[in-house]
């Protein structure tokens, strides 16, 4: 469903002039279906409230902004790169949308594995321009989104990530998307696919991080398939200036028997929004983690759909929020059971702890569910802290705002846990326990 | 050390203890006996200041000062301990961490330096081999998933760790095998001290057959009805509370 909103004229006209964001020796299938996206846009502009899948969530604050084009940066802030870079892994850097040569590594990275950046593919092989056509564009169900459109149009750079069948990655590979814009309200578009062919085996971590406090916005796309018995885990880091604008989503094709595991992590951008999408097949397996912190004014927007196609899918989907100050939370978490998809088993969960009187959460859950012999069940919690838990610590000697960090710590400190890949749970601990200066943590204590 | 004075106080309209005095000094085992719905548990939380208790009458003055005016961290930070007759779970919470920040905060309150964190490890671990505890207990969640038993040994654990002055033990040995009171009981007898006092609050004996009270008080209906040596305790095994009911009704 969409409603019909005009564009705003200034983002409308960087795409009549934009061309500073093209690709090199960009192909014209690529330029006609950027022109095509460019159209839809011009038609619908950027989602309006009045769209009922943007109800929780206004962006006329991006409006006004009227963000400008990024463009290349020669040099790095090494600060950010370190904050940024996480150990052990297969690094490809992307700097206010552009791929970074420099501080990015993939030695030791077996042949049966591409990682590339957009912006080599047309002065690299034919193979991998086919395979960049066969999957841009493939997996995204909806066109009228003003914010894809905008993405398909303008993506500058990104990442093609592909493992070839029977292949495992021995380490993850993470796709670092840092902005170095300091005050020049600068937007970026990168767009992403990952393709995990039959029986592979692979970890991709997309991280989003920029100069503290400074106002940028980030509108990003993932396209994601798993072939049949491939099984991709993606995890993803929104740790953007809290003064940021970050609009990110993850379209995902799961073909029968896969295994996809996708883990959504937010504590940045004063607004954002991650859509996180996937299209089951049969006897294929999605298991969708989130976790939320807001504080201050910040507005996050988890979406999440999951549509059943086929029978015998499993889908789980656990998200848990932490709202304090004036923070909003949104959970609009969707699960459609087609006709022929008989015995699914499909869970939601969606926990939120709220700490101060004037946060809110906005959770929505929604099963549509057209087949007759399905397993489904979806929780949604919307609570305080437990008095009983605080008069405990409390008659320990944890001072009081000691004891309400301590429990809203554990409270997230869930989701933490489940990361098995050590500098990644260590990078989350760390986004987590900077929401929590005054409980004096220390993470060697966990 | 602790000075309780005509303490009344009523739970939701209610009156539950109708003037309580108490007075216990360092050194001392005082244990508090009497049967369900006497007051007992109560005066343990006021002790420690859980919230949702109106006095409407008394005081309680703890080394000279105002208890009642102090909030629950201030009395732990004083020296008041209770060990919960329900302990509660933490989930999220590792038993070192909460063990670690409960000794920083009253540390800090003393103005004393945070402990190093090798020393403090090493300290507890020895502590819980004396009260047969598995290490493992140590990183997981406070209290979460453990057995009735498991809980209070862990109250005691946290009691030996944190040193408190005075000790409000409630009903720890319900949910207590034989050995496992034995080793609790052998845990709290390590720890008297002639700087520290002990509130035993019990329905039955058989702690005290293993922590000797100095004194005894029987509390019924909101009120201590009687007090004595460690012989009263016996006296409650052989005849019961009932002749207290009868007490009451004639």
């Amino acid at each position: 469903m969409s409603v019909t909103h005009l564009p705003n004229t200034h983002y409308a006209g960087l795409l009549a002039t934009a061309t500073t964001s093209k690709i090199e020796a960009e192909a014209d299938w690529l330029t006609s279906l950027r022109e095509r996206a460019a159209a839809e846009f011009n038609v619908a502009g950027f989602p309006s409230p009045r769209d009922e899948e943007w109800r929780y969530t206004n962006i006329s604050a991006i409006e006004k902004s009227q963000f400008s084009l990024s463009e290349k940066t020669a040099e790095v802030d090494q600060a950010l790169l370190d904050e940024a870079l996480l150990e052990g892994c297969y690094h490809l850097v992307f700097v206010d949308g552009y791929y970074q040569p420099k501080h990015s590594s993939l030695a030791g990275l077996a042949d049966a594995v591409t990682v590339l950046p957009l912006s080599e593919v047309f002065t690299g092989s034919k193979e991998q321009q086919d395979l960049f056509k066969s999957l841009l564009d493939s997996v995204i169900e909806e066109h009228a989104q003003g914010f894809i459109n905008f993405n398909t149009a303008l993506f500058s750079d990104g990442a093609l990530v592909c493992i070839s069948e029977n292949t495992v990655v021995d380490k993850p590979i993470q796709l670092a998307f840092i902005s170095s814009q300091d005050g020049a309200l600068k937007l970026s578009n990168c767009r992403n696919l990952i393709y995990a062919m039959a029986s592979s085996k692979a970890t991709v971590f997309e991280t989003y991080t920029g100069v503290a406090d400074s106002c940028y916005l980030t509108n990003v796309v993932t396209e994601v398939v798993v072939e049949p018995n491939a099984n991709l885990t993606h995890s993803r880091l929104q740790a953007e200036s809290l003064k940021a604008y970050h609009i990110g989503g993850v379209y995902t094709r799961l073909e029968n028997n896969a295994i996809f595991q996708q883990n959504n992590y937010t504590f940045g951008a004063v607004l954002s929004r991650a859509e996180i999408h996937a299209n089951l097949s049969e006897a294929s397996d999605c298991t969708l983690d989130g976790l939320y912190i807001g504080c201050d004014h910040q507005h996050m927007d988890n979406h999440t759909r999951v549509h059943h196609n086929q029978p015998h899918a499993v889908s789980n989907e656990f998200y848990k929020g932490v709202m304090d100050d004036k923070a909003r939370g949104v959970f609009q978490g969707r699960i459609v059971v087609a006709e022929d998809a008989q015995k699914t088993d499909a869970t939601m969960n969606n926990r939120n702890l709220l700490l101060s009187e004037r946060a809110e959460i906005d959770t929505k859950p929604q099963l549509e569910i057209y087949a007759d012999d399905v397993k489904c069940a979806h929780g949604v919690t919307v609570g305080q802290l437990d008095d009983t838990a605080i008069f405990y610590l409390r008659s320990r000697g944890a001072d009081e705002q000691m004891a309400e960090n301590m429990l809203t710590f554990a409270f997230a400190n869930e989701m933490v846990e489940r990361i098995s890949f050590k500098p990644l749970r260590f990078k989350v601990l760390d986004e987590l326990l900077k929401r929590f200066p005054q409980a004096g943590m220390k993470k060697e204590w966990l | 050390m602790l000075k309780i004075e005509n303490l009344h106080v009523r739970v939701e309209g209610k009156d539950i203890l109708k003037g309580i005095n108490l007075e216990i000094n360092a050194g001392e085992v005082h244990a508090i006996m009497g049967p369900n719905g006497s007051g007992k548990s109560t005066l343990s939380y006021i002790l420690a200041g859980r919230e949702g208790y109106e006095i409407t009458q008394g005081s309680i003055s703890f080394h000279g000062k105002d208890l009642l005016e102090m909030s629950v961290e201030e009395r732990a930070w004083a020296g008041v301990f209770l060990a919960f007759q329900y302990p509660v779970e933490v989930p999220g919470v590792s038993n070192i961490y909460m063990l670690k920040a409960a000794l920083n905060g009253i540390r800090k309150h003393k103005g004393e330096p945070e402990l190093d964190a090798m020393d403090f490890i090493a300290s507890v671990k020895g502590k819980m081999k004396d009260l047969d505890m598995d290490e493992k207990f140590l990183y997981r969640a406070v209290n979460e998933g453990f057995s009735g038993g498991e809980k209070k040994r862990n109250e005691i654990l946290q009691m030996s760790v944190l040193e408190p002055t005075l000790c409000v033990l409630d009903e720890t040995d319900s949910g207590l095998d034989i050995d496992a009171l034995k080793i609790v009981s052998d845990g709290i007898n390590r720890l008297r001290d002639p700087a520290r006092a002990f509130v035993l609050v019990t329905h039955y004996q058989r702690l005290l057959d293993y922590i000797k009270p100095d004194f005894v008080h029987v509390l019924a209906n909101g009120k201590i009805v009687k007090s004595g040596g460690a012989e009263l305790a016996l006296e409650l095994e052989d005849q019961g509370y009932s002749w207290l009911e009868d007490k009451k009704a004639s």
